[in-house]
């Protein structure tokens, strides 16, 4: 496999893994107004995601620079011309990020009430924003000669990338749910449990829905009418949603976890492999796109960077992996009253 | 306004506020590391008290820190997507590399340290906030290896329209790079120091737990004092590097218009780029600028009017932001040695020092950010350095787009400002528990 290849794999992985782990701490945010009965429910509920959230980000901040660093072109295509959801996207990132840190240092009501609002938009704008902007990547964005985008913030919001949205928003606040549950005792527990329950036929409702449309409305399938072969990777996405409702009734809340992964993660790789060899498919002409081979940094960069990457992201892996371990026990009232807890 | 001045604008405020948060964390992480570590040695509470204390204060300001970063390592691709695609096969990289190396360790290690006070032996806890500290400091080495490009272009060749890598080892030992990597890690540290002198002394002057803030300042004074002197050298060092690689910025720096030997440099000068020159000079020392930028005082210095006036950069704020910068720089200097000879017995020394040192908080903050005004600002016209101008790096945007976003990023990021002074007030001034 060329290099090019290689990391245009890479740069598809890096996104999945993303989604996957940001996409539970975005879950958690969005269900907690459903979900929270008191303010112990709520704060088990940041607890949950306290020792990964910014961790998780990162990955995010890693993808953003590997398509800085391996496409350089297209990095500045797609967020000079995504400019506006992208802005939205890191203000409520921001939003995020500051109510887990702000919430608990003021004891007041009113200022925590501020905070949880404050996450719930910082949870439900992102998961709703990705899925938009990744929806019209599959299906090709109206950029033109020069990379710029032919359109605005209401063009990208056609009914394919709608879809794209809601199903995000439901593929994590089902992913939170679970990961909720499995952090989580008792009553809360139960809730997130019976709640990802009920999610589960929305997901796997707009799954095929969203299939369907990509099927009808966009070229995401050329590749794999090409070579047919390639749709074993929907063979990951649809185990997931079937292992995840399996052991979710089983009451496996970690295993059903690892289940929606499996189907956050393939659906992501999925789109990626369709939209090859472009990162950025234009849909005036498929000239405009922006593709591994117009984009690609230079061989030697492309080699430092892998090498990089080979040593680095195995060892990130690790001790990431080492993290969960140490925090994977359900969050309880002992770690509520530590002193560092939010 | 257009497009380009826009895109300046929000790109200077949002590091502006972005490096608020930054210098604080890369110092104090090692502050906190020390103070633990005295702890696991020694078994000292107090130690242990200390590093929870301070590491409060630190974690604040890291959450900041780690925000606004994201909106500013997105916004090269929005805002400034010729450059982008001009110098990603360097630039990009490096930014990459930081990602991958530095900030997934220090993120997911620093979350640990936070949670992990009751999971994890003494000294595994310990080795969280030493690996954090070292982490946070490399990851600014690589975001100033990125800078230092833009400074000192160096490893590239220009082919296809673009900056192509050519050495990957010119490019990590790029000698203007190293140099303003420790001009601005010592400023940092300093800058972690006095914080911890002023907060203690907060304390002190309240007599409120004497023998935790007098250990507490004494780390602080020794931080204050070895990183501004240090800071000081680096920075001759870095005069040195401009006068030599970026001559604009130096004679910006210094207001001096004509090349001669033995160039004077003057205390205080007004600078008047519409005649070429200084409306008034004050304080003249003969061949003080020569010898400081060049080590002779009967070397030539390059003056603005022998740069084309489309390659000079903007003269008074280069100008007085540099002044502001060394003239803090020295009363820093004073007060550190004042509280580092008090450093033992603080709460016994005159009230009137340790309200000072109260009051000398916010100063490294702004020495630090007129430092960084002098490197940005005094590079311009240029984007990177000689070879792409500012104005040909900026994204084809509608002056809409970013005016609506520049203005968020005011309101938002004014916000965010004030809120965490106001929690870091809020937490400083708490009886530590």
């Amino acid at each position: 496999m060329d290099l090019g290849t290689t990391w245009f794999i890479l740069w598809g992985v890096l996104w999945a893994i993303y989604f996957v782990l940001d996409g539970f701490d975005f879950g958690i945010g969005m269900i907690r107004p459903v979900v929270s009965k008191s303010d112990t429910d709520t704060r088990i509920m940041y607890n949950a995601m306290g020792p990964f959230w910014d961790g998780n980000e990162v990955w995010l901040i890693t993808a953003g620079g590997v398509t800085f660093a391996a496409f350089p072109k297209t990095y500045a295509v797609m967020f000079s011309s995504l400019y506006t959801p992208l802005m939205l996207l890191l203000f409520s990132l921001i939003l995020r990020g500051v109510t887990l840190e702000f919430r608990s240092k003021v004891d007041s009501a009113g200022w925590r009430k501020l905070w949880d609002t404050c996450n719930f938009l910082g949870s439900f704008l992102p998961a709703l924003l990705l899925g938009v902007a990744f929806a019209n990547i599959f299906k090709g964005v109206p950029i033109d000669q020069d990379g710029i985008l032919q359109g605005n913030l209401l063009t990208l919001l056609n009914p394919y990338g709608l879809a794209g949205g809601l199903l995000f928003v439901a593929l994590f606040a089902h992913h939170g749910a679970l990961w909720l549950a499995f952090k989580s005792e008792g009553d809360l527990r139960d809730r997130a449990m019976g709640l990802a329950g009920k999610l589960w036929p929305v997901v796997a409702a707009l799954v095929v829905l969203f299939l369907a449309m990509s099927w009808g409305m966009t070229p995401l399938f050329t590749n794999y009418l090409v070579h047919p072969i390639l749709f074993a990777i929907l063979l990951v996405p649809v185990a997931g949603l079937l292992l995840t409702c399996k052991y979710r009734r089983a009451g496996r809340a970690l295993a059903a976890w690892v289940g929606s992964a499996l189907l956050i993660g393939g659906a992501a790789l999925f789109g990626v492999v369709g939209i090859f060899p472009a990162l950025l498919p234009s849909s005036l002409n498929p000239a405009y796109s922006m593709t591994i081979e117009n984009s690609a940094s230079t061989p030697l960069t492309l080699s430092i960077m892998l090498g990089v990457a080979l040593v680095f992201v195995p060892i990130v892996i690790i001790y990431q992996f080492w993290a969960f371990h140490t925090f994977r026990h359900p969050v309880t009232q002992d770690d509520l009253d530590y002193d560092e807890a939010y | 306004m257009d497009v380009l001045m826009l895109s300046r604008l929000q790109f200077a405020f949002a590091t502006f506020i972005h490096f608020i948060f930054v210098p604080l964390t890369l110092g104090m992480s090692f502050i906190v590391a020390v103070m633990e570590t005295k702890y696991v040695r020694t078994g000292d509470e107090t130690y242990k008290r200390m590093a929870k204390f301070w590491g409060k204060l630190f974690l604040i300001n890291f959450a900041l820190g780690v925000v606004t970063g994201l909106t500013l390592e997105f916004q090269f691709g929005t805002n400034w997507s010729r450059y982008s695609a001009f110098v990603g096969d360097i630039f990009g990289s490096l930014l990459a590399i930081e990602a991958t190396a530095a900030f997934f360790l220090e993120s997911t290690f620093v979350a640990v340290w936070v949670f992990g006070w009751n999971k994890l032996s003494p000294k595994a806890h310990a080795a969280c906030i030493w690996i954090v500290a070292f982490a946070a400091n490399l990851s600014a080495l690589w975001i100033i290896l990125a800078n230092g490009f833009m400074q000192h272009p160096v490893g590239y060749v220009i082919q296809n329209g673009r900056a192509e890598l050519s050495s990957f080892l010119d490019v990590l030992t790029n000698g203007y790079a190293w140099n303003e990597y420790f001009h601005t890690v010592t400023g940092s540290w300093a800058l972690a120091g006095f914080f911890v002198v002023g907060v203690s002394a907060v304390h002190l002057l309240r007599k409120s737990d004497i023998d935790f803030f007098t250990k507490s300042f004494r780390v602080g004074a020794a931080f204050a004092l070895i990183f501004t002197i240090l800071v000081a050298l680096v920075g001759h060092r870095q005069g040195n590097i401009v006068a030599e690689l970026q001559p604009a910025k130096l004679a910006a720096m210094e207001s001096h218009w004509t090349t001669q030997k033995n160039a004077p440099m003057y205390l205080l000068a007004v600078p008047d780029p519409a005649k070429e020159g200084n409306s008034i000079e004050i304080g003249r020392i003969p061949s003080m600028l020569s010898l400081m930028a060049f080590n002779d005082p009967s070397a030539t210095v390059k003056g603005l009017k022998d740069f084309p006036a489309e390659d000079r950069p903007p003269v008074a704020l280069t100008f007085g932001a540099f002044r502001l910068m060394v003239g803090l720089g020295t009363l820093m200097l004073v007060l550190a040695v004042l509280a580092f000879i008090a450093r033992h017995k603080p709460a016994e020394s005159s009230p009137r020092l340790l309200k000072i040192l109260v009051w000398a908080i916010p100063l490294p903050y702004i020495a630090l950010q007129a430092g960084w005004a002098v490197a940005e600002v005094g590079r311009q016209p240029w984007i990177v350095y000689g070879l792409m101008r500012t104005k040909d790096a900026v994204s084809p945007l509608a002056v809409e787009q970013v005016a609506i976003s520049l203005a968020a990023f005011f309101v938002v990021y004014i916000l965010l400002a004030a809120l965490d002074i106001f929690l870091l007030a809020k937490y400083a001034r708490k009886t530590p528990a």
